[in-house]
């Protein structure tokens, strides 16, 4: 898809988009000059960025460059001072919260492995799949008798079948990060983010991790935030890359590892 | 979880031994004390009865307090106000019910409104003459309470200690509220000389047998309430709000609906545990609402072991029957081994009795259920390839 796809002027969609809802972009997600400040320190200085529907985006960039606080802005964490945040045309992500945001079909892994950890493996993929949430239906409701072949099925992708008893508590670092991805397929959502989800993992984990993730990207949009630039390059999609709050460079790995301004700011202090 | 559970296949070994244990008490006590002639050997005291139903009255309050700390992480340390409302609901009715037997003799308003020159009842006090209503209320205001405070304090997301100061400042305040006379409701002096419940009297041998196995019925059923709220996928949101609970909300839960529910199920049942306590006692007053009583409930949790459940209930009958051992032996002592019991369990057993006793019992079998480890990674690759 081309930015012109992306970026349809809202004065055309009110023209040709569906009647009923008025589309202001195509893109799944469309963020404009997004600013955020946390105690005078700017750590978004006018994010802009858009994903496609389906599309697989890798986000790198040195330390402090607010990838995590991008993520925050996404998913309704962190509420931006200025700017645009809007999820599949319609969704003003600046005014909603978390779970709103969550059921909108934004799912989202953490950098620190972040799993119901005195849960048994299978317990926290039935507490992620999709479906009703709300308390009462948690009581008597549907999610007290889910099939067991629809959550083997999930541990089997992320190949944790064995563990399926085990309390989460009892699983490796990158098992957790497996278990974590597991539990966003279960929530099957549109969107994706995925916050370094190979940080501490063997080079074989982080090969197979890779290819999981090219797989999952197959019917659904995913972000990755990563620092593995061999990582990167395996998941073989467009990467941007940020810098002090802001895009400093977008486009394929090769052309963005090569732009000096990226060379600088990784290597030139 | 699988597929549909009865309830009957959700309670595990430690509850078939609480419940087993609480229909024991339901058969053995009345035959002591009723069966057996009152010379004999093995006869159950009745004053005893009525100090066993208050130790019950007790483990409901803190089989509701374990449902909020040990399942959500609410350390509530004003449990002892849902406590003393369901108390106090219950001494209106039993007021009521003295009628024109009071010191002044007034045929509806209680003595201590006569000493106040009051001319009539106040509108909060009418309904109060029905047994019914009163049941009512007595889940209805703590349930209410506990929803306006939770509902404020959760969406607002007050947790941890902000939280526990904030319960501890609700019961204070209840406290100073009611000890007022212009409350209506008794002062500092609350209410007493009760005389009738539910047109029998309240002194009598056969209803104190009575109010016991209510108590101990009330347990039961409050056991197995929380157990299925436990078990059930809304209890392991509970335990996964109680461990990560900014998480569940990026899963799309929201953590303040889980939290007040279970807040207002468990101040319902510290209501009912008050309305029972209360005629077993014979008083109820503003003390009830003394910070220091909630405080102590979570001792008993504690030692106990939250989150288990009967562990609070088992906690609550120990500490309490200890207390009325030393309470008579030295009574200046109490404090001092009620704090030091507290320093002790939270450092040599933090898990409490029961949770001691299910890690060094389940732990070989857990052991052994572990599956081997294999090397997932070059597995999970192809998978992924497929």
């Amino acid at each position: 898809m081309s930015d012109a796809d992306l970026l349809t002027p809202p004065a055309a969609v009110a023209g040709g988009g569906p009647a009923t809802e008025r589309k202001l972009t195509r893109a799944l997600l469309y963020l404009d000059d997004v600013q955020v400040t946390f105690d005078g320190y700017r750590a978004l200085r006018g994010l802009s960025l858009t994903l496609g529907r389906g599309e697989m985006r890798a986000i790198i960039g040195p330390n402090g460059a607010g990838k995590t606080t991008m993520m925050d802005v996404i998913t309704g964490k962190t509420r931006p001072d200025v700017g645009i945040a809007v999820f599949d045309g319609v969704h003003d992500l600046t005014r909603l919260d978390e779970p709103t945001i969550a059921d909108l079909g934004i799912g989202r892994k953490f950098q620190k492995p972040t799993v119901f950890e005195s849960h048994t493996v299978a317990d926290n993929i039935v507490l992620a799949l999709k479906g009703p949430r709300a308390a009462l239906a948690s009581l008597f409701g549907w999610r007290n008798r889910v099939p067991p072949d629809r959550v083997d099925e999930l541990l089997t992708t992320v190949g944790l079948l064995a563990h399926r008893e085990r309390p989460a508590a009892d699983l490796s670092h990158g098992q957790k990060q497996w278990l974590e991805i597991g539990m966003l397929l279960a929530q099957d959502p549109k969107l994706l983010l995925v916050d370094e989800p190979v940080a501490g993992m063997t080079d074989a984990e982080t090969e197979a991790t890779a290819t999981l993730l090219r797989g999952i990207a197959r019917d659904h949009a995913v972000v990755v935030v990563e620092h593995d630039m061999h990582f990167v390059r395996a998941l073989a999609c467009r990467v941007t890359c940020l810098h002090e709050g802001a895009v400093l460079a977008e486009g394929s790995i090769d052309a963005v590892s090569a732009d000096p301004r990226v060379v600088e700011v990784y290597l030139g202090r | 979880m699988g597929p549909r559970t009865p309830l009957l296949a959700r309670i595990d070994l430690k509850g078939w031994i609480f419940l087993g244990a609480l229909a024991a008490a339901c058969l053995i006590v009345p035959l002591l004390n009723l069966g057996l002639p009152e010379g004999s050997a093995l006869h159950l005291p009745t004053y005893l009865v009525s100090l066993f139903g208050k130790y019950l009255a007790f483990a409901l309050l803190a089989l509701a307090l374990d449902l909020v700390w040990g399942y959500c992480g609410i350390l509530s340390l004003g449990h002892g106000a849902f406590f003393g409302l369901g108390g106090y609901a219950m001494g209106m009715y039993l007021m009521r019910q003295i009628g024109p037997r009071g010191v002044y003799g007034d045929p509806v308003l209680p003595d201590f409104m006569v000493f106040l020159n009051y001319k009539e009842l106040p509108w909060y006090w009418l309904g109060f003459d029905h047994f019914g209503f009163a049941a009512v209320m007595v889940l209805l205001v703590p349930g209410l309470l506990a929803f306006v405070f939770g509902w404020l304090a959760f969406r607002s997301r007050v947790t941890g200690v902000y939280l526990s100061i904030i319960t501890q400042a609700m019961t204070y305040a209840l406290m100073l509220a009611f000890f007022r006379n212009d409350m209506g409701l008794g002062g500092n002096n609350g209410l007493t000389d009760f005389k009738d419940i539910l047109g029998v009297p309240v002194q009598a041998q056969g209803v104190r047998v009575g109010l016991f196995v209510a108590t101990a019925l009330a347990l039961g059923l409050s056991y197995l309430i929380a157990r299925f709220m436990t078990v059930s996928a809304y209890g392991k949101i509970l335990v996964a709000v109680r461990d990560a609970e900014s998480r569940t909300r990026f899963l799309g839960y929201r953590p303040e609906h889980f939290k007040t529910l279970a807040f207002v199920v468990s101040a319902m049942m510290a209501g009912v545990a008050g309305a029972l306590y209360v005629p077993q006692v014979g008083i109820i007053n503003p003390s009830e609402f003394a910070p220091t009583n909630s405080i102590e409930a979570v001792i008993w949790v504690a030692v106990g072991g939250r989150g288990t459940l009967v562990g609070a209930a088992l906690g609550a009958v120990l500490v309490n029957y200890a207390k009325s051992l030393l309470t008579g032996a030295l009574p200046d002592a109490w404090l001092f081994a009620l704090g030091a019991l507290f320093v002790l369990v939270t450092l040599f057993m933090p898990k409490g009795i029961v949770g001691t006793a299910i890690e060094r019992f389940g732990s070989r079998r857990a052991a052994a259920r572990l599956p081997p480890e294999p090397d997932l990674a070059p597995k999970l690759a192809e998978e992924g390839r497929g």
